[in-house]
């Protein structure tokens, strides 16, 4: 309980200073809004071919937006050391990556929220899927990449160059999400009647998070060793 | 209070730590001395749960550090060369934000009281990042004793601090002191030293070189005997 709690406080003071700063949130909306335009002018969206872009575009989003705020979630608590200011607080090291994954979900929540109609505006995509299985696809491939990524920024937080290590480490791991999730996105968005196979990449999506989830919960400790 | 036997530490192969020895009693209030990389900072890191000792054994209150790290921090004020403040937000918000974390009641209350304390009470809602090094000083001191911690452990505090904040701090030491509690302190500060400390002890090389009492006020006992620990050829 006292876990949850001290995430939750975490989570709290980081989407506030994200509020106070604006620093995080703005980048990705503005580079989410970028990768739409551009893609929007280099695919002619009365083509229908184009409609087959669309998911991959959803992702590129997802992936190097959500890049940019995993990147700046443990640096920012190296100014002043703050991080020393949680690791001796009494809360275990799980609180403080619980903590942080929640902030950075809510965050691409958020990018997410924004961008996603802004795509299917420009590209005037009619959404003729099923809408409750595209929630439940983005809400699941943003879990595992978030929950991944925040547990190597803090692997990568304390290295020189963790801007460019951070993607390095990130990219090969959340591959088979990324796969995952861009197949049953094209399923849901273009082709409903093959719903069973987006049924079967979502449950391979669901396990890898699930798997990585646990398996990152088990060794923050380590990682977060001053 | 605090048992410490034969602790080491081992770092990149070069030992930091080579067989501490210490027993701190309640209430007592002890400066550790010693020349730059003594050790001095990762003892205290490793008493602040900060840093893992490569051998050794612990204990604070009774309870074995390596298997008690949430209850002995919740005893914990840790005071380092760093603020530990979040720059955007003011002193209330970083107060209240390391209050709730140690799960202290009326924590708004609390706070407000401890930057009046700390003499900053016109800058309540200001943000941290405007304040000066001697201002940031002093919410760092309130921050390491929001939630009433039994044991304090300052590294180096009065490094930097005008004398309005080193009376401060010195007060907050001594009341805290009158409560019972335990205080750790680095120093390089013979006089705070001398003033605030009923004990030193003089670390070289890893090792506790000295363990004395101190008398009150008497800065030049403990020259003589830094001299002839730390000065003299080794």
């Amino acid at each position: 309980m006292n876990l949850l709690r001290t995430a939750l406080f975490l989570a709290q003071k980081d989407l506030y200073s994200e509020l106070k700063t604006k620093q995080i949130l703005v980048t990705q909306i503005i580079f989410a809004g970028l990768v739409i335009v551009v893609f929007s002018f280099a695919f002619d969206p009365a083509n229908n071919t184009t409609k087959a872009v669309i998911p991959g575009v959803i992702w590129v989003i997802i992936v190097f937006a959500g890049i940019l705020g995993l990147n700046r979630s443990f640096i920012s608590e190296q100014r002043n050391d703050t991080m020393q200011g949680l690791l001796v607080a009494p809360m275990e090291a799980v609180s403080i990556y619980l903590g942080k994954f929640l902030a950075n979900f809510a965050m691409l929540l958020v990018v997410e929220l924004v961008s996603i109609p802004f795509l299917f505006l420009l590209f005037d995509f009619k959404f003729l899927g099923s809408l409750p299985y595209f929630i439940l696809v983005v809400f699941l491939g943003s879990f595992g990449f978030v929950a991944i990524g925040t547990f190597l920024a803090a692997l990568s937080a304390n290295s020189k160059n963790s801007e460019m290590l951070l993607p390095l480490l990130l990219f090969p791991i959340t591959t088979p999400i990324l796969i995952g999730v861009v197949q049953a996105t094209r399923i849901i968005l273009t082709n409903m009647e093959k719903i069973s196979s987006a049924v079967a990449w979502i449950q391979l999506v669901t396990a890898y998070d699930i798997i990585f989830f646990v398996v990152c919960f088990l060794l923050i400790d380590y990682v977060l060793e001053v | 209070m605090i048992e410490i036997k034969k602790l080491t530490k081992q770092a990149d192969n070069k030992l930091i730590l080579r067989g501490i020895d210490l027993s701190i009693i309640k209430g007592e209030t002890v400066a550790i001395l010693g020349p730059n990389g003594a050790g001095k900072s990762t003892l205290l890191k490793v008493l602040a749960t900060l840093i893992k000792p490569t051998t050794g054994h612990i204990s604070i209150n009774g309870l074995e550090l390596k298997k008690n790290q949430v209850e002995i921090k919740r005893v914990l004020g840790y005071l380092p060369h760093s603020s530990l403040l979040y720059d955007q937000y003011s002193p209330l918000e970083n107060l209240v934000f390391f209050g709730n974390i140690y799960g202290v009641k009326d924590i708004e209350q609390k706070a407000t009281k401890l930057v009046k304390e700390v003499g900053l009470s016109f800058f309540l809602n200001e943000p941290v990042k405007n304040f000066s090094r001697g201002m940031i000083q002093r919410i760092a001191i309130a921050r390491a004793i929001v939630h009433d911690p039994v044991i304090l452990l300052l590294d180096e505090p009065h490094t930097g601090l005008d004398q309005g904040a080193i009376s401060i701090l010195n007060n907050v030491i001594l009341s805290m002191k009158e409560k019972g509690a335990t205080t750790l302190m680095v120093t390089h500060d013979f006089k705070q030293a001398a003033e605030i400390c009923d004990r030193a002890i003089i670390v070289k090389n890893g090792k506790i070189v000295d363990d004395f009492k101190m008398e009150k006020n008497n800065v030049e006992s403990i020259s003589h005997k830094y001299d002839i620990q730390v000065e003299s050829v080794s």
